[in-house]
């Protein structure tokens, strides 16, 4: 019996889950399925669909907290919030253009699942910062709650926090509750032309040093931007802060040039661009997404183009690089020993046909104990391995 | 005399203490073991004083290698550990046992490398919260959650209770300033999570082991991140006829998109200790007292201390002072952080209550608090972080008293259960150990707690890590690990299926 399930209800989600315990067959979990080239391809005969478990059950702007049906739009839950003149902090970013879909879908708890961020992620934080409660569905098929609906709570575990990023793996969130902040007033990017790649990744450290209170710190290399390469530090709030943090950044940065600035319209297409890696959205070239310390980001940039002809450009400081294999082939190896060699950190193999992403590690592959730990932590949730199945790791 | 049980003692590992002591100075040579009931005593408590326990044996490692034989040997040998850092919970998270080994980690004091290109500074364990500030400092950093024992308190105690303090609104707990950890498991392997970059992918064990209560696994290595102090700071003292006044100001100060760096408030009570004490000049004819501090930029400051009075005035405020001064701006905090040793010096004991309730909920939280108060006989301070919705009810009682202690333990956890019912949590920032232990019920269902103990089960499946803390009821793991499935039903009729 092939099927999808479509539950309207936290009830009914149990009882799909409990089902496929019981009868041993694995779900692949999805929302909208705006993420499914994400991860290693799952092997299910059945698919459980939250995208009809939507709805706000709770906002309350002066509390800063927002609680909502997992498979709620992501869209729907930012335009709500923007109504109210805020915003989810983090920044998630839409993977719809770089993995080949429409811009502009997946659900919050794909979000959650996946630990989305953007380039704000150096200042506010990623999707796992913001949660504070959720009601799951574990692989055995049980309800439990965790966490709380206040923004400060330190009450058992922080299995909210934990279950981000896990990809459905563990347990299916069926209701989350999120901290929200106030949208700044307005932003502004400050950008320096012409910089080499050790450069521009120094002014961007000597700028998230300061006191700027900078939210956006990336770099375009020449190949990327098009023309002389491009170094950009954004800055949001209040209209009289950000004109003085401008001042601030133009005198700490003296020694690298004169500053063009950018308003908020120009701002704001920019940085979603970044966020969203549009620079290699055309191609279909497999892309990496490298996460190293900031300062580290240019010397690893520059050990695989020993080895591979990439194309990559720069965020969170230079602590993200996304990185195009412009030949076509993966090249793992050369790249995860790249990242060794630059201090370690963490590659994962964004974009890839289905077939590679089955066969290469998609994610960094773990020391034997945490593996070891990985394996009795999923046993615990979902021991029948019937949720997700190996979307992270095989087996896992 | 109190309420609060820890599990019976194994009279078969106490029998084998002399055993156990052996093996334990064979792997920490010389005074890293110790086992003299005079030096044991200064373990036998932490800061919930009314709970007292002498250890097995104590047990002070200097480097990973001995953590993790110490562990091991704990392991195969079924003898429970307590791990501790400071001794400064509020919930008696490292009370000692028994017939349990108490591991300090102490000796693993040393900065090990800070690196301000990546705003990284790697530290051991027993390193003071308020040591890593200390070590930055000179380029102008600093490290920002500071719970108010940030002098004391260490940072492998931080990540185990997930601490916070008055800046925590804006810049965070300790799980959003974490970025990397080395700990080992009870089996003594040695595992790292993360490191000088962001986000890992895989599960979030930093996100699991923050805030676990030592329950999880003994840290031996934090890496946290720092920040550029900020360029300045301003605060304004405001006075309120009523408490609803002033949740209404702090409503509005954060729907107008501020969100201050530190937004404090104190009840009658409370203002009156401090200003007895400390004399800050806090207004008497009061009923709730706000301080709010601005933190950033010169240019933005100025100008949200000004946003901020206009809301003040306009929510019937009744003295409102702006900080001209950072000797004046010291002089408002003054009084807020005496209040502890202030309530102190007009009670001979008392609780400090942890809970969180939404803002919305505060008149009514402290009307029935009152209410509360008179049932028990006993009066009560309100110090209150505005911002997040953090109480701390300091419950006044004398211990000497007959009866007294279990009166204010009962009237906490009176309060704690108002938190839950107005939709609040039992602790903000203080942890569950011993003290909320037995109150987990009232906020989770059996499910809930018995997913949160599975996670126990896949780092610590003999439960010898802290046990006793957090948990009210043991259960096995062989008996948490049994799966009750209806195999063939199909209970889901009306899942819509295509």
């Amino acid at each position: 019996m092939d099927a999808t399930f479509k539950p309207r209800d936290t009830r009914q989600v149990e009882d799909a889950v409990k089902w496929a315990a019981g009868e041993e067959r694995p779900l692949e979990v999805v929302g909208q399925g705006s993420k499914r080239k994400l991860g290693r391809p799952v092997q299910a005969a059945h698919v459980l669909d939250l995208s009809d478990l939507t709805g706000i059950e709770t906002y309350e702007p002066a509390e800063l907290v927002l609680t909502v049906k997992a498979g709620t739009p992501v869209a729907e839950v930012e335009k709500l919030v923007a109504d109210n003149g805020q915003e989810l902090s983090f920044e998630p970013m839409d993977y719809g253009p770089l993995l080949g879909g429409d811009p502009g879908r997946g659900t919050i708890g794909g979000v959650l699942a996946a630990n989305l961020s953007g380039p704000r992620r150096i200042k506010s934080g990623a999707a796992r910062d913001h949660v504070l409660g959720m009601e799951a569905v574990s692989g055995r098929g049980e309800i439990f709650n965790s966490g709380g609906k206040v923004v400060k709570n330190v009450t058992g575990y922080d299995l909210p926090r934990a279950l981000c990023g896990a990809f459905g793996t563990l347990a299916v969130a069926t209701t989350v509750t999120l901290k929200v902040n106030p949208k700044p007033e307005t932003a502004a990017t400050f950008v320096l032309g012409g910089l080499n790649e050790a450069d521009a990744i120094d002014a961007l450290c000597r700028a998230m040093g300061s006191s700027a209170e900078v939210s956006g710190a990336a770099h375009l290399p020449q190949d990327v931007d098009g023309e002389a390469g491009k170094t950009l530090l954004r800055l949001e709030g209040f209209e009289a802060s950000v004109d003085y943090r401008f001042r601030t950044l133009e005198k700490l940065l003296a020694d690298f040039g004169t500053p063009v600035r950018l308003a908020q319209p120009e701002t704001e297409t920019l940085w979603r661009s970044i966020r969203d890696v549009l620079p290699f959205a055309q191609a279909e070239t497999p892309v990496w997404r490298l996460s190293v310390a900031p300062a580290s980001g240019p010397r690893l940039v520059e050990l695989v183009k020993e080895k591979v002809d990439a194309t990559a450009f720069y965020d969170w400081s230079g602590g993200l690089v996304w990185l195009s294999c412009n030949d076509g082939a993966i090249h793992h190896t050369e790249i995860r020993a790249a990242l060794e060699e630059a201090g370690g950190g963490h590659a994962t193999l964004v974009r890839a046909d289905p077939s590679v992403r089955s066969t290469v590690p998609v994610f960094q592959p773990q020391a034997a104990p945490l593996a070891a730990l990985t394996r009795r932590l999923k046993e615990q949730f979902d021991p029948k391995g019937i949720l997700n199945a190996g979307r992270m790791v095989a087996g896992v | 005399m109190t309420a609060i049980a820890m599990p019976a003692p194994d009279r078969d590992v106490i029998a084998r203490r002399r055993e156990i002591l052996s093996a334990l100075q064979a792997i920490v040579p010389g005074e890293g073991v110790i086992h003299d009931e005079r030096e044991m005593r200064a373990y036998e408590t932490d800061a919930l004083t009314a709970y007292r326990q002498l250890p097995l044996i104590v047990v002070l490692p200097e480097t990973v290698e001995q953590v993790s034989r110490v562990l091991r040997y704990c392991h195969d040998n079924d003898v429970k550990v307590v791990p501790r850092g400071a001794g400064t919970s509020l919930s008696g998270g490292a009370l000692p046992l028994e017939d349990g080994v108490l591991l300090s980690m102490m000796k693993f004091n040393r900065v090990l490398d800070i690196d301000f290109a990546n705003r990284a500074v790697v530290v051991q364990p027993g390193v003071t919260n308020l040591g890593i500030t200390r070590a930055v400092e000179q380029e102008g950093f600093y490290y920002a959650p500071d719970p108010s024992s940030q002098i004391a308190c260490s940072i492998g105690g931080n990540i185990a209770e997930n601490s916070g303090g008055v800046h925590c609104l804006k810049y965070g707990l300790t799980t959003n300033n974490v970025l990397g950890l080395e700990m080992v498991l009870i089996t003594g392997e040695v595992i790292r999570l993360g490191g000088k970059h962001l986000d890992s992918e895989g599960y979030d064990f930093l996100a699991l082991m923050t805030g676990s209560e030592g329950l999880l696994g003994v840290v031996t290595e934090v890496t946290v991140r720092i920040l550029q102090k900020p360029e300045t700071a301003r605060a304004l003292l405001i006075g309120f006829p009523a408490s609803e006044a002033g949740g209404r100001c702090v409503a509005e100060i954060i729907a107008a998109g501020i969100i201050p760096g530190g937004m404090e408030m104190m009840d009658r009570p409370a203002i009156h200790a401090a200003e007895d004490f400390v004399h800050a000049g806090y207004p008497l004819d009061v009923e709730a007292l706000l301080i709010v501090e601005l933190d950033g930029p010169e240019g933005e400051v100025d100008y949200l201390i000004g946003r901020v009075e206009e809301i003040a005035r306009a929510n019937e405020a009744s003295h409102v002072r702006i900080s001209q001064s950072e000797e004046e701006r010291m002089t408002f905090w003054a009084g807020r952080k005496a209040a502890f040793p202030a309530v102190g010096r007009i009670s001979p004991d008392y609780l400090c209550m942890d809970g969180t309730i939404p803002r919305r909920e505060l008149p009514k939280v402290l009307a029935r608090m009152r209410e509360l108060g008179e049932k028990h006989g006993l009066r009560v301070a309100n110090v209150f972080h505005a911002g997040d919705g953090n109480l701390h009810p300091l419950i006044l009682y004398d211990a000497n008293k007959p009866g007294e202690l279990e009166a204010a333990e009962a009237f906490g956890a009176d309060i704690l259960r108002l938190c839950v019912e107005v939709g609040g949590v039992l602790t903000g920032e203080h942890g569950v150990g011993i003290e909320k232990r037995d109150l987990m019920p009232a906020m989770f269902s059996e499910d809930d707690l018995k997913q949160q103990q599975r996670v126990k089960c896949a780092f610590d499946e003999k439960h010898l890590l802290n046990p006793g803390k957090v948990f009210p009821l043991l259960h096995r793991c062989a008996e948490l690990g049994k799966m009750h499935v209806h195999k063939g039903q199909l209970p889901f009729p009306d899942i819509p299926r295509f």
